[in-house]
């Protein structure tokens, strides 16, 4: 009975019911692997982002500058482009920076101890504002077709997207580091009880900062993932991914105080605000609704617990 | 008997010390205006003419009155990240109040805009102190929620000037003694917030809420009601605010104040309002609004690119938040040697 009232169980039903409706209501278009292909590449920056953040949220920090961080490694690789550099040293040189804005993240949390909500709005404008300084409003579009087919075209004989084959081998990546190993034990621990965690010989400041920087690397790839996407370097790209990222995490049942959720529940929850939004475009349903529908779920999913922990006491009372 | 003569001296100065740090923060802010404002009135003497600073007021009310309500809610160790969409749908509905019934009376259609966001305030009032979840998630949701509702009843409409009452623009641009009433508006909605904190007792309740919400709840402090009432007022707040964009604006469609919840919160956050509760100023929050849209015009009339401006704000509250840890962390010291003193 209580596995039946988790979180990422109802996230699975909900899940198989919005397949089944697509299924129905596009006479089987919908589950066809030309559509899949562009579900998969729709989500694939909010998928590829919501890894690292899920892991930052679990040791009870936030990180809201990971848009920003997209927007400036698109940012960089147009102008690094235009400066004439080859797109094999652009590439790692772009993550690099991704990374070290990460760095600047988890440093002034963890070494200045200042809360990193108020940390990360600020980078969120500062990272943004530097890539407008970069690239200013101009786009950068001329890449060679060899690297932006990643973002068109499948894996060969398959209907699998690049950007998403990526997610799914970082996901497991991020799965094991969270859920199979001493480091995500540590991350559980630190969400939970910081001080607790302190005091068992967690380097917290260190598990910390590696999670900061790991979120910029990752989000420093969903930019490559999206220049390349719409073979576009502009500094406006993904302005206010932040809030769909951090929704999808949430809706995901990771709770933003930290110490509980699992990596299997937000990529659910990512494909099931993925999959709602494609089968709405199929409708031709206005979005609006995809809007109150993201917000309404991460309504019901913070409040499901302590609806479900209400139902158990009244039980318990009532024998 | 001379350790009890001379503790209270040390207490005093310590005391002293914490209501320095205090006003040093507003202080800082006025600072920091200056250094923007007098080097861009040299470069252009123009800057400093009522004409341009009024606007700058006017610019940065809109945000200023937000910050305001953001204040009251993040004193009590909450956040509200609906104020931009709380803004837009009760701008898109008093607008469109105003042209679907074309003699309401001023007052009346304002108080359309600050009854919708009374009750966009009262639903996530509700939700957080009742449903006993965290206030950043619930915000966050309705966030998208209020917008979505906004889109689906504007259906890609947009309320004109010209469907507009007079009454309402002319609001929007007149001024009283040579000070926009928008800004005024503000300014009252500003003192009467302050004196609430500073001299009411329920007022003076949200900072115990914030220090310690269980210390709170110990001490009798009903910090639900209390909780539930920030969140009406900082949605009122907004309801106000969205009334008062159509009258800055005339043009208003769905997408009116997309994104604002952030800036509002940076403009808190530099006034030196605590994003964990319990100290803080309505006074500074405004003031930090003020800060950050006058770095915006003076980037203008220096004639820097204006892509700079948002790396700079995003600089400047960095900057700020770094100062008030460094200056809490002196403090702290500061008390914990007067306390050791004094045991000695």
């Amino acid at each position: 009975m209580r596995n039946l009232l988790r979180w990422e169980t109802a996230l699975v039903f909900l899940l198989v019911v919005v397949a089944l409706a697509g299924q129905v209501s596009t006479d089987g278009s919908f589950l066809s692997g030309g559509n899949l292909f562009y579900l998969g590449l729709d989500i694939a920056e909010i998928a590829l982002i919501a890894l690292p953040l899920t892991l930052v949220i679990v040791a009870g920090e936030i990180d809201l500058s990971v848009a920003s961080v997209l927007g400036l490694s698109s940012a960089l690789i147009g102008w690094l482009w235009n400066a004439g550099w080859s797109l094999e040293t652009i590439l790692p040189a772009v993550i690099v920076a991704g990374a070290l804005c990460g760095a600047v993240n988890g440093l002034l949390v963890t070494r200045l101890g200042l809360p990193s909500l108020a940390v990360t709005i600020g980078t969120l404008a500062l990272y943004r504002g530097l890539a407008l300084v970069v690239l200013g409003d101009t786009a950068v579009a001329d890449f060679p077709a060899s690297y932006t087919s990643f973002g068109t075209t499948p894996i060969p004989g398959t209907d699998i997207p690049y950007p998403i084959a990526l997610a799914a081998v970082l996901a497991v990546l991020f799965g094991i580091a969270l859920h199979a190993s001493s480091f995500g034990r540590a991350v559980f621990a630190i969400g939970a009880n910081e001080e607790g965690a302190r005091f068992s010989g967690i380097r917290v400041k260190r598990v910390k900062l590696t999670l900061f920087v790991l979120a910029g690397a990752v989000a420093a790839i969903a930019g490559i993932v999206y220049t390349f996407r719409f073979s576009s370097a502009r500094a406006d790209n993904g302005v206010g991914l932040e809030l769909a990222v951090v929704a999808a995490v949430l809706l995901g049942g990771v709770s933003i105080f930290g110490g509980k959720g699992t990596l299997f529940g937000v990529l659910a929850g990512v494909l099931l605000l993925g999959g709602l939004r494609n089968l709405l475009i199929l409708q031709d349903t206005s979005t609006e609704v995809l809007t109150i529908v993201t917000g309404l779920l991460l309504l019901v999913s913070v409040l499901a617990p302590s609806i479900t922990r209400r139902v158990g006491t009244l039980r318990k009372a009532a024998p | 008997m001379t350790a009890t003569a001379t503790a209270p001296s040390r207490r005093t100065a310590a005391r002293r010390l914490t209501t320095r740090v205090g006003r040093v923060r507003e202080l800082g802010i006025v600072v920091a205006l200056a250094l923007v404002v007098i080097p861009t009135a040299i470069v252009n003497p123009r800057f400093v003419q009522p004409q341009s600073l009024r606007d700058l007021a006017l610019n940065a009310s809109i945000v200023a009155l937000l910050a305001v309500g953001q204040t009251l809610v993040v004193i009590t160790r909450n956040v509200d990240l609906s104020v931009g969409s709380v803004l837009g749908l009760s701008a898109f509905l008093t607008a469109q109040h105003f042209a679907d019934h074309p003699g309401t009376p001023l007052l009346a259609g304002i108080g359309f805009g600050v009854a919708t966001g009374f009750a966009c305030g009262l639903l996530n009032g509700l939700l957080v102190a009742l449903g006993n979840v965290p206030s950043l998630v619930v915000t966050l949701g309705t966030l998208y929620v209020f917008r979505g509702v906004d889109y689906a009843l504007a259906q890609g409409r947009q309320v004109n000037a010209s469907n507009l009452p007079d009454a309402l623009l002319d609001l929007g641009g007149s001024r009283v003694l040579g000070v926009p009433v928008l800004v005024l508006v503000t300014v009252a909605v500003i003192v009467v917030a302050a004196v609430y904190l500073r001299s009411y007792r329920s007022g003076r309740e949200l900072y115990a809420i914030g220090s310690n919400p269980e210390a709170a709840t110990l001490a009798g402090i009903p910090v639900a009601r209390r909780t539930l009432t920030t969140f009406v007022l900082s949605g009122l707040i907004a309801g106000l605010a969205g009334a008062l964009w159509v009258a800055r604006y005339g043009t208003v469609d769905a997408a009116a104040g997309t994104g604002l919840e952030l800036q509002v919160v940076a403009a808190v956050v530099v006034g030196g309002v605590a994003i964990f509760g319990g100290s803080g100023t309505v006074a500074g929050a405004a003031l930090g609004a003020l800060l950050l849209g006058t770095i915006t015009s003076c980037l203008v009339v220096l004639q820097i690119p204006a892509f700079w401006q948002q790396a700079i704000s995003g600089a400047l509250l960095l900057s700020a938040i770094t100062v008030d840890r460094l200056l809490a962390l002196r403090l702290a010291k500061a008390l914990r040697t007067t306390e050791g003193t004094s045991h000695a």
